[in-house]
C-alpha cells in the first residue's frame, strides 16, 4: 500500500471497488440519439422540400429566414448562455448591405449575401468585444444600446433610404446561371442557405468548441479555473451567431426584395428572443419551431383586426408559464432525451 | 462538523486513536509506517533540499471588501510536494485566500509568487495554464454535461482544438479512456453516463476532483473537498488526495480535522483574516491561541 501510494498513476490503489459489469452498462457513449435525430431531420427535410407546392413559397421562405435567425440567436443564448437584445442589428444590418450590393453595385445574390454576412461578422466582433465582459442584464443592455445606434444610423444614412428602405432589390442569377426571380428556384436556394446555416450551428454545438461553450454556460468560474479564457470563447460564439443572423437577414432582403427599418428595430430583437424561448432554447429544432409558429400567427393575425403584438405577447406569456422549456424542450423532456 | 469532531480537535493527544477508528486501518498503518515517516523529517526541516523549494508564496496578502478586511497581511509559503492545509473558523478568510492565490479576486495589497514568478497581475485562466488549478467550496461541476463530458472538458484543453467549431465531437472520443480512468479513480464509474446534476452532493465533489486531476496540475487547491461527503467517501477521497499528492503540491481547506491531521505536512491556521499559527499538526494543535480560536467561535465550523 505504501509503495503503491507513491506511484503516479491514480488508477493503482484500492479504489477499484466498482464492478466491471456496471461499468460497461453505465458508460453511455454519445451518439445514441443519432437514429432518432436522423429520422426527425429526414421528415423535416421532406416537409421542407414539399412545402412550396402546398403553401405560398414566400411565406415558407420567410419562415426559413426567421428560423435561421432564431437558430443563430439560440447558438448564443442556448449554448453560451448569453442573452443578446441587439440581434436585429446583425439581421437588419446585413439586409441593408446585401440589398445595396445587389441593387447599386449589381453583384450576384451569393456575393451580396456573403457581403452582408461579413458585415454582420465585423459588427458582431465590435459589439461582442464591448459587451462580452459584462454579465446577464448588463450584457443585454449593452447589446440593446449598440443595436439602437445601428437603428439610428439606418435612419440617418443616405444609402439605407431612411423610412423607405432599399426597395426593388433584384434577386439576380445564382452563380450567374439560375434565375432567382423564379419563386421555386428562389425557394430551394433559401432552403439550401437555411440548411447550411443550420448545419453550421449543429456542428458548432457538437464540436470541441461547443463542449467548452456548454461548460461556460453551465459554470463559468469552473471553466476559468480549468484554464479556459472564457471571454474568447464567448466572443467567437458571438461572432458566429452574428454572422449567421446576417446570413438570414441578407437572404431575407433578397426574398422580399427589400431592406427596411423594420428589421433593425428593437422589436425585431425581441421577436427572435420570443421565437427561441417559445420553441425551446438550447434545443436545435426549438428555434425552427418557434419561428414557424410566430411567423404563421403573425400572418394570420395580420388578416384580422386583432392587435398582433398583444395576442403574440399573451400567447408568449401562456407558453412560458405552461412549457417552461419551450415546445421542443418540453417534448424532449417528456420523451426522455437528455 | 459534529460535536464529536470538536472533541477530536480538543483532545489532541488521543487523536491518532480517533483517526484509526475513522479511517481504514490498513491505510492508516501503511502510511504511518512509510509516508508519515518521510513527511515527518520534512516537517522538522531535516529533509532533502527539494522540500525547501517554495512553489507558491503569498507576501503581505490583504483583501478588503468595502472597508471590511477579509484577509490581512498573510504570508504563506507552500513547499513543493507537500500537502498544506489551511484551517480556521467560519469566515476566517480561507476561501478568500484561495480566490486571491488563483486570481479570482484581486488583492488589495500584497504579492503572489508561483514558482518564483510574480503572478499578482495575472488572469485566473492563465494561472490555471501555469499548472495551478483550484476547486471551489460550493461544488463546481457542469450540471447538464455527463460525468464523462465533465472530465473530458478538462482533458481536451491542452489539445488546443477548443476553438475548433468545425470539428466533430468524435474528435474527442479518444480522450474517453483517460476520462474513464479518472472517473474510476474517484469511484464514479457507475455514474459515468449520468449528467452531473443527477449526482448526490458528495459524488459531485468526487467528480470535481477527477476533473481537476484531468489537468494533471502541479499545484492543486482544494476548498473543502470532503464537505458533504458520507463516511465511506471521506475515507476513499482522503486516500485519493494522499495518492495524487505523490507528484504534486496540494493546498487544501478542510474542516475534517482528523483528515487534516492525517494528510497534512504543514497546517496554517487562519483567524479573522490573519495567520494565527503555522506548523506541523502536533505543534499547531497544542497552540493555546488556536484552541481558544476554536473555542471562541463555539464550533469548529461548517463552511
Ligand atoms: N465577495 C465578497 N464580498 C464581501 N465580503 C466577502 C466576500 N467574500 C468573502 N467575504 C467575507 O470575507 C470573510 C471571509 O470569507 P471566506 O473567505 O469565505 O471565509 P472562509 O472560507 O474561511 O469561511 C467573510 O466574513 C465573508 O463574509
Ligand atoms: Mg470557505
Amino acid at each position: 500500500m505504501a509503495t503503491q501510494s507513491k506511484t503516479t498513476s491514480i488508477k493503482t490503489a484500492g479504489v477499484k471497488t466498482a464492478d466491471t459489469q456496471t461499468t460497461t452498462i453505465a458508460l453511455r457513449r454519445p451518439g445514441q440519439d443519432t437514429a432518432r435525430n436522423t429520422i426527425i431531420l429526414g421528415i423535416g427535410l421532406l416537409i421542407a422540400l414539399a412545402a412550396p407546392f402546398v403553401l405560398y413559397p414566400v411565406f415558407v421562405m420567410k419562415v426559413l429566414c426567421f428560423a435561421l435567425f432564431a437558430c443563430a440567436f439560440n447558438l448564443l443564448i442556448g449554448f453560451a448562455g448569453l442573452l443578446s437584445f441587439g440581434h436585429a442589428a446583425f439581421f437588419g444590418g446585413a439586409a441593408y448591405i446585401t440589398a445595396h450590393s445587389a441593387k447599386v453595385w449589381g453583384l450576384g445574390p451569393e456575393i451580396s449575401i456573403l457581403l452582408g454576412m461579413g458585415f454582420s461578422a465585423l459588427l458582431g466582433l465590435a459589439f461582442g468585444s464591448l459587451a462580452i465582459r459584462r454579465q446577464g442584464i448588463y450584457f443585454a443592455m449593452i447589446t440593446l444600446a449598440l443595436s439602437q445606434m445601428v437603428f439610428f444610423m439606418a435612419l440617418q444614412l443616405k444609402f439605407t433610404g431612411g423610412e423607405d428602405g432599399i426597395q426593388a432589390v433584384p434577386r439576380g442569377h445564382l452563380f450567374g446561371v439560375i434565375d432567382l426571380s423564379n419563386s421555386l428556384s428562389m425557394y430551394y436556394f433559401v432552403l439550401a442557405v437555411f440548411l447550411i446555416g443550420f448545419a453550421v450551428v449543429w456542428r458548432a454545438v457538437h464540436s470541441p468548441f461547443g463542449q467548452v461553450l456548454k461548460a461556460i454556460r453551465e459554470n463559468e468560474p469552473r471553466a476559468v479555473s480549468l484554464g479556459y479564457r472564457t471571454e474568447r470563447y464567448k466572443l467567437l460564439a458571438f461572432v458566429l451567431s452574428a454572422s449567421l443572423a446576417g446570413l438570414a437577414g441578407g437572404t431575407k432582403a433578397l426574398v422580399f426584395q427589400l431592406a427596411s427599418l423594420t428589421d433593425v428595430t428593437w422589436q425585431m430583437s425581441g421577436e427572435v428572443v420570443l421565437m427561441t424561448l417559445l420553441g425551446g432554447m438550447g434545443t436545435l429544432l426549438g428555434p425552427v419551431v418557434g419561428a414557424a409558429i410566430v411567423v404563421t400567427l403573425e400572418s394570420y393575425l395580420a388578416a384580422t383586426s386583432m392587435p398582433v403584438p398583444v395576442v403574440i405577447g399573451a400567447i408568449f406569456v401562456v407558453c412560458v408559464l405552461v412549457f417552461r422549456r419551450g415546445i421542443v424542450g418540453e417534448l424532449q423532456a417528456r420523451f426522455g432525451r437528455r | 462538523m459534529s460535536v464529536a469532531d470538536i472533541g477530536q480537535f480538543m483532545n489532541f493527544n488521543s487523536l491518532p486513536k480517533t483517526i484509526a477508528v475513522g479511517m481504514p486501518c490498513a491505510y492508516i498503518s501503511a502510511t504511518k509506517n512509510a509516508d508519515r515517516q518521510t513527511t515527518r523529517t520534512n516537517r522538522e526541516g531535516k529533509a532533502a533540499p527539494m522540500a525547501d523549494d517554495i512553489i507558491l508564496e503569498a507576501r503581505g496578502l490583504s483583501k478588503e471588501f468595502k472597508g471590511f478586511i477579509a484577509v490581512k497581511e498573510v504570508n504563506l509559503q507552500v513547499r513543493r510536494g507537500t500537502i498544506h492545509a489551511l484551517i480556521g473558523p467560519n469566515g476566517a478568510g480561507k476561501s478568500t485566500v484561495f480566490n486571491l492565490l488563483t486570481k479570482f479576486l484581486t488583492p488589495t495589497r500584497g504579492q503572489i509568487l508561483y514558482k518564483g514568478r510574480d503572478i499578482t497581475a495575472m488572469k485566473p485562466a492563465d494561472v490555471a495554464l501555469l499548472g495551478m488549478v483550484r476547486s471551489f467550496q460550493i461544488s463546481a461541476v457542469f450540471p447538464h454535461l455527463s460525468v464523462l463530458e465533465n472530465v473530458r472538458v478538462a482533458l481536451q484543453r491542452p489539445r488546443g482544438t477548443s476553438f475548433h467549431f468545425w470539428k466533430p465531437e468524435a474528435s474527442l472520443y479518444d480522450l474517453h479512456d483517460r476520462a474513464e480512468e479518472l472517473i474510476e479513480a474517484v469511484n464514479l464509474t457507475p455514474w459515468a453516463g449520468h449528467t452531473a446534476a443527477e449526482l448526490p452532493y458528495g459524488r459531485k465533489r468526487a467528480l470535481e476532483i477527477a476533473t481537476t486531476l484531468a489537468l494533471d496540475p502541479e499545484v492543486m487547491l482544494l476548498d473543502e473537498p470532503l464537505a458533504g461527503m458520507g463516511h465511506e467517501d471521506i475515507e476513499g477521497t482522503a486516500a485519493l488526495i494522499k495518492r495524487v499528492s505523490a507528484d504534486r503540491t496540494i493546498l487544501m481547506v478542510e474542516h475534517n480535522l482528523s483528515v487534516v491531521a492525517h494528510l497534512s505536512d504543514t497546517i496554517t491556521v487562519l483567524r479573522r483574516g490573519e495567520i494565527l499559527a503555522e506548523g506541523a499538526y502536533d505543534v499547531v494543535s497544542r497552540n493555546p491561541q488556536v484552541m481558544e480560536a476554536y473555542m471562541g467561535t463555539g464550533e469548529v465550523g461548517h463552511a
